[in-house]
């Protein structure tokens, strides 16, 4: 994916048979990372490559649109007794469309305080190779994503996607910041007896 | 692509499409200007809403952006045919018609023009056209005056500037700049000016007024031009422009070829598209329509200029064609976060954000590996916010890797590869064979050695230093719970277990002997019992609130769960171990 979107699409074609003809089998598969087949499906420069992006799409879902389209729950019995900001990251949001979806199964969770993030649409400033590339102007995205995560007073950012995570979490762990993140699948999976500590840092 | 994409021989240097360095060095300096990013932050944002609200009260907006695209794509296919039309319509109501190939034609031609007038100065409209060709210039040095009259573009050109927006030129600049340059710059202006916006507008217009009674010649771009009727559109809100196109005897008009539109039936929707998109209005406040010369009202000559500079090479392309079909509303600068933090002038062009990002390599071409304008398809996070708003959905995102790869394609057939050429390479030779991706993954455990304490790490050697100057980098993960599904070999503790599953696949899972093995990849990812009280246990939920359903939740989905008849009965009998030391988390 990072090589398809930095230009390097005669590169990707040569990975991409892995994932896609090995997919699973069923006729459903839990996608945690909101960015993979639907992007590839619609960036896929070649056509072979792309009916086979396409086919597993087809069968692909985004953990939120899993649980509340196909399995219609909202409410998984979470239990997760801390203040936390979800970050809508931009693939979640403008390329597989989520919506308010992973909001909803958050509001569900026992014992959790979700915080508004402000200026939550506006990008982390990952990008892939973008970060390295344009480090300063990326490092200048994050900042002030930092800033609307800070200002929420949440102990907990999360987001649908691990990269924007990654992201996020590597500039909060640098600053020291009592924030961390988690991603939403540990937060929709974790439980009173589990103590509702996912993804202490 | 890439034949479009290395485009025409541009003349070199000529032309505002091009800055003297690359983007990211150009950003790095106007990321450390405080004054830039307070000044663009509030006032992107101000805009950003403006429009929200504009767009958001139409229900048809969707319908009205797929209008938009679908007559734009239609008019690119028969490009030729309308202008030859727009030809002859103006021509046939008094106008005349130049055609200029690039950037040095299109100035030849105007400053003939001015000069057949016997006129030095003339009065302007804002417009992109006469920015990208550079006119002002030119007409300076055949010892011509071109006075701005726009407000913003005063600005700019009081200041020796340079536009780093589409619309709102002087974006950069807040009040007390502007009140500074008046005081400094406008002759006669009263000394004792505010920063109040409505003194800033009076003083200008008091400067202006002098100069458009005396002007002469006119020059101004446009917005569209209706092929039917060869009818010019410029949209404005200040009213320099009405004067412009109505007082002086002679009017000089540039614009590019893309802004064609066949008939007024395609006027409509985009006189809905654009006011909303750009200034958040629903109807902007001057709308200047002019078929010709009309006898004795208006210019008694006009002038259209069509600007080809590069984009018949764009046109070349069937998808970079595309960035062609921008109407200039600029609503995906005002909703980048890369422009939003930049500003306009780090893209070196006088098109910046996302659309300047494709639309400026497209037009110039790229002559080398390291020509200024291959960093700008980079200039971008990909994060899509311009494509949701742009008003004739152009996929800026899509192009923008199109112009990648093109890029990437050039630079392979370089005798040298770069170095993020070979990454790539061994990226592609690990990530092709899941032994060698597995092996990969081994070796990346060495990583673990660093950062141990932190759990981070916090110093990576180039070029992943460009991610730990600002930021940690996670630790690689240690050896997998289990093995991946994508083919990697069979588990190493898989006959015992085997023979576990297929006992409990034959007789049920016994009671009391532990977890079912059907949850043993559950189990041993988190290792705890599901016992019913795992969040699987509870899932699908049958009652209505958290609170309600947890103490009775006791059924394992995996094994357990109804519908999954095959593998039998509950694991309820265990007592709930509420003292059962919790083990550390991954």
């Amino acid at each position: 994916m990072p090589a398809r979107r930095s230009g390097w699409s005669a590169t990707t074609s040569r990975c991409s048979p892995t994932p896609t003809s090995s997919s699973p089998r069923p006729a459903r598969t839990r996608v945690r990372c909101a960015t993979s087949y639907a992007t590839l499906a619609r960036d896929a420069g070649d056509d072979a490559l792309a009916r086979r992006a396409e086919a597993v799409s087809a069968r692909t879902y985004e953990l939120s649109e899993l649980l509340v389209d196909v399995l219609g729950v909202e409410d998984v019995g979470a239990y997760y007794p801390h203040r936390v900001t979800y970050h809508p990251t931009c693939h979640s949001l403008r390329v597989l469309r989520v919506g308010d979806r992973p909001l909803r199964l958050l509001r569900q969770v026992a014992w959790m305080t979700l915080l508004e993030l402000p200026e939550a649409e506006t990008c982390c400033g990952f990008g892939g190779t973008f970060a390295v590339k344009n480090a300063p102007t990326s490092t200048a995205m994050l900042a002030d994503k930092m800033r609307h995560v800070l200002g929420t007073g949440a102990e907990v950012a999360t987001a649908g996607d691990a990269s924007c995570l990654m992201h996020i979490g590597g500039g909060l762990t640098r600053l020291r910041a009592a924030t961390r993140t988690v991603h939403l699948a540990e937060i929709l999976a974790s439980t009173q007896a589990g103590g509702g500590r996912a993804g202490v840092r | 692509m890439t034949a479009a994409f290395l485009g025409i021989p541009a003349p070199p240097g000529a032309g505002q499409l091009r800055g003297d360095r690359s983007f990211p060095s150009a950003a790095r300096d106007a990321l450390g200007d405080s004054q830039l990013r307070r000044n663009l932050g509030h006032a992107t944002g101000v805009i950003r809403a403006k429009r929200a609200t504009a767009v958001g009260e139409l229900d048809d907006w969707e319908q009205l952006r797929l209008a938009g695209e679908a007559i734009k794509r239609a008019t690119m296919a028969r490009l030729n045919d309308h202008l030859v039309r727009l030809e002859a319509e103006v021509t046939a109501r008094g106008g005349t018609v130049h055609w200029a190939r690039d950037v040095n034609e299109a100035n030849a031609i105007v400053t003939g023009l001015v000069q057949a007038t016997g006129a030095t100065e003339l009065v302007k409209v804002k417009s992109m056209a006469t920015q990208e060709i550079g006119l002002n210039a030119a007409l300076a040095d055949a010892g011509i005056t071109a006075h701005e009259t726009d407000l913003a573009e005063l600005i700019i050109q009081l200041g020796d500037d340079v536009p780093s927006h589409i619309l709102v030129p002087a974006i950069h600049r807040n009040r007390a700049e502007i009140r500074e340059l008046f005081l400094r710059e406008m002759p006669g202006v009263d000394p004792s000016l505010t920063a109040e916006p409505r003194r800033l507008a009076m003083a200008a217009r008091a400067h202006l007024r002098r100069t458009f009674l005396r002007a002469r010649v006119a020059v101004s771009g446009a917005n569209f031009g209706v092929a039917e009727t060869g009818s010019l559109v410029v949209v404005e809100s200040e009213g320099n422009g009405r004067m412009c196109l109505t007082l002086p005897e002679t009017l000089i008009t540039v614009m590019g070829i893309e802004k064609v539109v066949p008939s007024w039936r395609d006027l409509e929707v985009f006189l809905q598209l654009l006011p909303r998109s750009s200034t958040g209005e629903r109807m902007n406040p001057y709308t200047s329509i002019w078929s010709g010369v009309t006898p004795g009202d208006g210019p008694r000559a006009f002038h259209l200029v069509l600007l080809d500079n590069g984009r018949t090479a764009a046109l070349g392309d069937a998808v970079g064609r595309d960035a062609l079909h921008c109407i200039r509303c600029s609503a995906c600068l005002n909703v980048c976060p890369v422009y939003e933090r930049t500003g306009g002038h780090a893209y070196g062009s006088i098109y910046p954000g996302p659309i300047g990002a494709v639309l400026s390599p497209q037009l110039t071409g790229i002559h080398s590996g390291n020509d200024d304008n291959a960093s700008l398809p980079y200039a971008s996070s990909l994060c899509g916010a311009c494509y949701d708003v742009c008003p004739v959905r152009i996929d800026i995102p899509s192009l923008l890797v199109r112009l990648r790869t093109a890029h990437v394609g050039a630079a392979r057939a370089r005798p040298l590869p770069t170095a993020e050429a070979v990454t790539m390479a061994a990226a592609a030779w690990v990530m092709s064979s899941p032994t060698r991706f597995a092996a990969a993954q081994t070796v990346s455990r060495l990583g673990r050695l660093g950062g141990r304490a932190s759990g981070r790490l916090s110093s990576l050697p180039p070029p992943l230093s460009a991610w730990t100057s600002s930021r940690d980098a996670p630790r690689p993960p240690g050896p997998p719970r289990r093995r991946s599904a994508s083919g990697g070999p069979a588990p190493a503790a898989a006959p015992r277990r085997r023979r576990r599953i297929r006992r409990s696949r034959r007789e049920g899972p016994r009671r009391g002997a532990g977890p079912h093995p059907g949850c043993e990849r559950q189990r041993r990812r988190r290792p705890r019992r599901c016992g019913g009280r795992t969040a699987m246990s509870t899932f699908p939920a049958t009652t209505t609130t958290a609170a309600a359903r947890r103490p009775a939740a006791r059924r394992c989905s995996i094994c357990c769960a109804a519908g999954s008849s095959t593998t039998g009965r509950p694991l309820s009998t265990r007592p709930p171990a509420t003292s059962r030391p919790r083990s550390a988390q991954p």
